[in-house]
């Protein structure tokens, strides 16, 4: 009986030493390095806390590449291969959710103070949503172009929890005149005049009752690269828009202005989004919505696959309407059959497929081509843009049967 | 109190520790790992070091794309954004140096 005593004595001391989640990295232990498949694409694989070894882009701010495999184990891409990008060095690696708050404040009625406590007893909201970086597969732009360097890493689909920002914004009471909420994290730059990240979104955007305060990432909180405690999840929309420890909400009554909004992430004002190649476009807008993509992820470039059936698999996603139709190609897109889709988590989410295919022996050039609810289909030509955002171009994955 | 009075009062403990964990979360703390990227070794490297490390690493360098068209003009191009969209504080007399380190090292 003792010896149970002691035992769950024990257990007690375990769970309060564990009360304060304290994580560690490592570059070291993972010495070896990939090779993204675009000139200089040599990168570390690196261990940073709460993560599995994860391709190191950059280290400072850090930018972590989700290694293209995890995205053949499931549709939802785990918390620790989920990837991290930051935009300053300024990065927050202590918090308390205990002390940590929200404010909403601007042209509201009712100024809040919000803990994470007090968003936890408003009615929570479930979604499952990819969010890319809009340079997610920059690396592969032709011409090159400078920014981060990424291959199709940057990108993953979790089921976030959290609050509908509506219900903050009405808890506030947004005033007459009001055109657009802005957000700001804890992470900030090193210098004075560097600008600050914040971004904003449309009032009625921002409260269509999608746009949340997301306070837990597939079941659990989320890592702290990722945003801990909260982060505004921002369905259908680039990464750009979903402020990681999101501690301001500021509701204007203009439009919002500064240069990450202004400047930086803007987008050719066309139907592509497209520049000529190495030109200059006309007028730009902000980044907003995903467009369809689709991968194979069961075969990885330059496979040798048996001669015959062979089964592949993969993911197709797009800004919101849903994926209505994924195509392989195994002659280089030649011809085309239909994949089957998988179960349906919701528009916003990944999609599986999986196609049965006939590969006689030699080479071949697969092919895979998602069409979503809306009439979108990728294209086979890559357009471009002077900032390499938004590939969406049909991906090509080359084996050789035998 | 009796053993098996003090093993109830024990479970008790930690039910209501576990229930409390689960409504109140707790602190994370996270130590990134040491930075193992560094400037290559070129003319006025110790200007780079000086004015650059401060905001970022040496990857946001060593990752750009390489060619013809990553040259001297990109470089520039670069150093000069760092300075006029990023705010960072570099003397005019520098911003040549820099982009002959950067030039000469990364191409």
């Amino acid at each position: 009986m003792l010896d149970r005593r002691r035992l769950l004595a024990g257990t007690t001391a375990t769970v309060a030493t564990l009360g304060a989640g304290s994580f560690l990295g490592s570059i070291s232990a993972f010495a070896k390095t990939v090779t993204l498949p675009f000139d200089n694409g040599e990168r570390p694989m690196a261990q940073y806390p709460q993560k599995r070894p994860m391709i190191l882009q950059t280290a400072r701010p850090p930018q972590l590449e989700t290694p293209f495999s995890v995205y053949n184990e499931g549709v939802i891409t785990p918390n620790d291969a989920f990837f991290v990008r930051y935009h300053l060095a300024d990065i927050p690696l202590d918090i308390d959710p205990a002390t940590f708050t929200i404010e909403v404040k601007g042209k509201v009625d009712k100024p809040l103070k919000l803990s994470l406590a007090d968003l936890k007893k408003m009615p929570a909201k479930e979604i499952v949503a990819v969010t890319q970086c809009s340079g997610n597969s920059r690396g592969f732009s032709t011409p090159r172009v400078a920014g981060g360097q990424s291959g199709n890493g940057a990108m993953g689909n979790a089921r976030w929890k959290g609050v509908p920002l509506k219900a903050v914004l009405e808890r506030a009471g947004v005033q007459a005149g009001a055109k657009q909420v802005v957000f700001g994290g804890l992470d900030g730059p090193v210098m004075d005049k560097t600008p600050d990240f914040a971004k904003a979104l449309d009032l009625d955007h921002a409260r269509d009752g999608e746009v949340m305060i997301g306070y837990e990432m597939n079941g659990t909180a989320l890592p702290m690269l990722n945003g801990f405690p909260v982060r505004l999840v921002v369905p259908g929309y680039y990464g750009t828009y979903w402020v990681k420890h999101l501690n301001a909400i500021t509701v204007i009554d203009s439009v919002y202005d500064n240069f990450w909004m202004k400047t930086a992430y803007r987008i050719p004002d066309n139907d592509c989004h497209c520049v000529e190649p190495g030109t200059a476009p006309k007028a730009t807008i902000p980044i907003n919505r995903l467009n369809v993509r689709s991968f194979i992820t069961s075969v990885p470039d330059g496979a040798k696959v048996k001669a015959g059936e062979t089964r592949l698999k993969g993911i197709a996603f797009d800004g919101g309407k849903g994926i209505k139709a994924v195509a392989v190609s195994i002659d280089g897109g030649k011809t085309w059959q239909p994949a089957k889709l998988g179960k349906n988590l919701g528009n916003y989410s990944f999609r599986e497929w999986h196609a049965t295919v006939r590969l006689p022996a030699g080479a071949h050039e697969l092919k895979v081509r998602a069409t979503s609810n809306d009439g979108q289909m990728q294209p086979m030509e890559a357009s471009w843009n002077p900032a390499g955002y938004m590939r969406n171009v049909v991906e090509t994955v080359r084996v050789t049967a035998a | 109190m009796t053993v098996s009075m003090r093993l109830a009062a024990a479970a008790f403990t930690l039910a209501a520790g576990l229930g409390l964990a689960a409504v109140q979360a707790k602190p994370l703390k996270i130590t990134l790992p040491e930075e193992t990227a560094a400037f290559k070794p070129g003319p006025n490297r110790e200007v780079v070091m000086n004015n650059c490390t401060a905001c970022h690493s040496s990857d946001y360098v060593q990752t750009q794309p390489r060619g013809a068209k990553f040259s001297k003009d990109f470089w520039t191009a670069e150093v000069n954004k760092m300075v006029k969209v990023y705010g960072a504080p570099i003397e005019d007399a520098d911003i040549p140096k820099i982009v002959e380190y950067l030039t000469a090292t990364y191409q």
